[in-house]
């Protein structure tokens, strides 16, 4: 497909850190890591799942029954991965490993250092290796190492655990941190638009069936659902069709409180746009106060816009646009 | 009592790596007028609608309200979304016609991967206590599971390879895959799994119409009726499930009716090899059962329309009279956590 624009891109990260409570064999499980001990839960049928969840996955059936099981165990599976990616445990190449801990029925996903694949393989003895700080979580287990010394071969008796360890509160919560990563591209529509932006001119886009115009346009009219692709410029003066007058002062904002926030109709536009509104006192704003755009130096959109001085518009010409 | 329902019409984009230049729903727009054209419908006379996508791929938030832009949905529609493979939105769309409620509907699914890192953003799905703080991207849990199904014996890299060269010969008569014919098998990505076993990425977008008893023979010459259609999920925990074997798949297959009669065709969503091995398996396709003539997830896999494309592709056959009984599956989550089969069948001829 031919392009007949400049397809604009700007980085976007998204992050957001999650605060998860956890549950009562969550909470043990992971308090437990923080001291060095690894909990397993135990099934109405006798199995100890590793790690240990709340309900068991084949009857839902509440799990309470806690147990200890060895920091040593056998790889069920494994995935040599050449190259590291952020987040990952090991920043050196690394093989991905189900292992299942001695004591246990089923198998913890985790990292183990190893010097290269052919060092590597299923049924492989390998014993965890304690991240040298600990808060609660499952990055306390820093990775698996292989197991040097020949540990016992036959499965370890699991004890019985209260759940209880000595020292520090329990870990109630974990905090799970995500970043991602993004370049943004906004299509076509909204490209062309911002190019205009940036000379200063607003153009919307018409629907060829309903015969609106749409600022800013997003490339369909929403009511037809049909390509909006004639540019249509507007404005730059327009009318409030309707406003508010906030109080709240927003975080890293320089602006003082009260002031208007308005849905204006630039002329040639059937979709109101939103902007703050200046120049004027917050309480003499009104319903089809007539407005043009004030831009600032470098911004590649309007600041705010203020009253051109025009009579009020005729409430019919915009009451379709409320 | 079921209500006989059909796939009436499909229709999908050309894949590519990248669309920076669309935006999604300028993405999705051409598939959606190409569906309702081939039936002759207008959103007005659509019944229900409904659409699966995730924001997480490109990182928009609300993007699936955006994309109603390109339906028309006034006045108000009769509508909904699932954050998952179209697949499931047409397991909705199934049951809304079911119920009687609607005698048609519109079903799309869309997915730009190219703005982010897709294996980066499918370990935000895991876990979010044991797994995802470990962010095992989506083919380091694929290439678990391959190795788990080498350690078994049931396939080798040799005959990975070959799933992936006969997909990619396949997608040589599919204008719209993304990979065709011959491609390198490549270095390991994650060991066992090398780039040819692994899907491209890339974005792409899909809709199909369905309608209920007669409104769909008026609509299609020969409609894809959907003789059954059910999805299962396992655990979500890797380390108890055998990734050898696909027990969710089998129950889907067997509620949908697939082994009632043996299938001539199956489109099966598998976007690593060795989950063909698996899928096949479960399934137990025999050597005379077409499995994926449209080349399938490993010749183009936009993430949240690919198993809405198998349910397409099978329909698209049907209405071609290529095939007379197909099966589609869908998977969702690492490891084939989450699959739905449907029994797909046309008219005798």
């Amino acid at each position: 497909m031919e392009t007949e624009f400049e397809v604009l891109r700007a980085p976007l990260v998204v992050e957001f850190p999650f605060t998860r409570s956890l549950g009562p064999v969550q909470s043990a499980f992971l308090t437990g890591l923080r001291e060095r001990t690894v909990l397993g839960v135990r099934t109405t049928d006798g199995k100890v799942l590793v790690p240990p969840v709340e309900y068991d996955p084949a009857t839902a059936d509440e799990l309470r029954d806690l147990v200890e099981v060895a920091p040593t165990g056998t790889v069920t599976t494994w995935a040599w991965n050449p190259e590291p990616r952020r987040g990952q445990p090991l920043a050196t190449p690394f093989a991905w490993v189900l292992v299942r801990l001695d004591g246990a029925d089923t198998a913890l996903l985790h990292a183990l250092d190893a010097p290269g694949p052919d060092a590597v393989r299923t049924g492989m003895r390998v014993r965890i290796r304690w991240a040298a700080e600990r808060t609660g979580a499952i990055t306390d287990i820093a990775c698996l190492e292989p197991e040097t010394e020949k540990g016992p071969q036959t499965p370890r008796q699991v004890s019985a655990h209260s759940g209880v360890f000595e020292g520090e509160a329990a870990v109630a919560g974990i905090i799970a941190h995500a970043r991602l990563d993004y370049t943004y591209s906004p299509g076509r529509a909204q490209s062309q638009y911002i190019h205009a932006l940036s000379g200063r001119r607003t153009v919307g886009e018409r629907c060829p069936a309903c015969r609106k115009v749409y600022v800013p346009p997003r490339g369909a009219c929403p009511t037809c659902g049909v390509a909006t692709e004639e540019q249509v410029e507007v404005g730059p003066r327009g009318t409030v069709t309707t406003f508010c007058i906030v109080n709240i002062k927003a975080r890293n904002l320089d602006i003082d409180v009260p002031y208007v926030y308005a849905h204006i109709a630039l002329d040639g536009a059937d979709l109101a746009l939103h902007a703050r509104i200046a120049g004027i006192p917050y309480d003499q704003v009104r319903m089809g106060l007539r407005v043009e755009p004030v831009w600032s130096e470098d911004a590649r959109f309007p600041d705010h816009y203020r009253p051109t001085g025009e009579p009020d518009a005729d409430y019919d010409t915009y009451k379709e646009l409320l | 009592m079921n209500r006989d329902v059909a796939i009436v019409a499909f229709g999908q984009t050309g894949h590519r790596r990248a669309c920076d230049e669309l935006s999604e729903v300028e993405m999705l727009m051409p598939v959606l007028h190409e569906v309702l054209a081939a039936t002759g419908l207008k959103t007005s006379d659509i019944g229900f609608t409904c659409s699966g996508s995730s924001d997480y791929l490109a990182g928009r938030a609300f993007s699936f309200t955006m994309a109603l832009d390109g339906v028309g949905a006034w006045p108000p529609i009769s509508e909904s979304h699932v954050e998952m493979d179209g697949a499931w939105a047409l397991y909705e769309a199934w049951v809304k016609l079911q119920t009687g409620d609607a005698d048609t509907a519109l079903v799309y699914a869309y997915g730009k991967s190219s703005p982010g890192s897709v294996r980066d953003v499918l370990t935000r799905q895991l876990d979010p206590y044991y797994v995802a703080p470990l962010w095992p991207d989506s083919v380091a849990l694929a290439a678990l599971q391959a190795q788990a199904l080498i350690d078994a014996g049931e396939t080798d890299e040799p005959a990975l390879a070959g799933v992936a060269a006969r997909s990619r010969d396949a997608a040589h008569a599919n204008s719209h895959a993304q990979l065709r014919g011959p491609v390198p098998h490549g270095d390991y990505l994650v060991r066992p799994l090398r780039t040819g076993d692994c899907p491209p990425i890339g974005d792409g977008a899909a809709a199909v119409v369905l309608a209920a008893g007669e409104r769909a023979r008026e609509l299609c010459g020969r409609p894809a009726w959907i003789r059954g259609v059910d999805h299962r999920i396992e655990p979500h925990g890797l380390g108890v499930r055998d990734l050898t074997d696909s027990p969710s798949t089998r129950l889907a297959a067997e509620r949908a009716g697939a082994f009632v009669r043996p299938v001539d065709t199956a489109e099966l969503h598998a976007p690593f090899t060795s989950q063909e091995v698996v899928l096949c398996r479960a399934l137990r396709l025999g050597d005379d059962v077409t499995v994926n003539p449209s080349g399938g997830a490993l010749a183009a896999n936009p993430v949240m329309a690919a198993g809405l494309i198998r349910l397409g592709e099978a329909a698209a056959r049907i209405h071609r009279g290529t095939s007379d009984r197909a099966l589609a599956h869908a998977t969702s989550g690492p490891c084939l956590q989450q699959n739905l089969v449907a029994v797909l069948e046309g008219d005798p001829r």
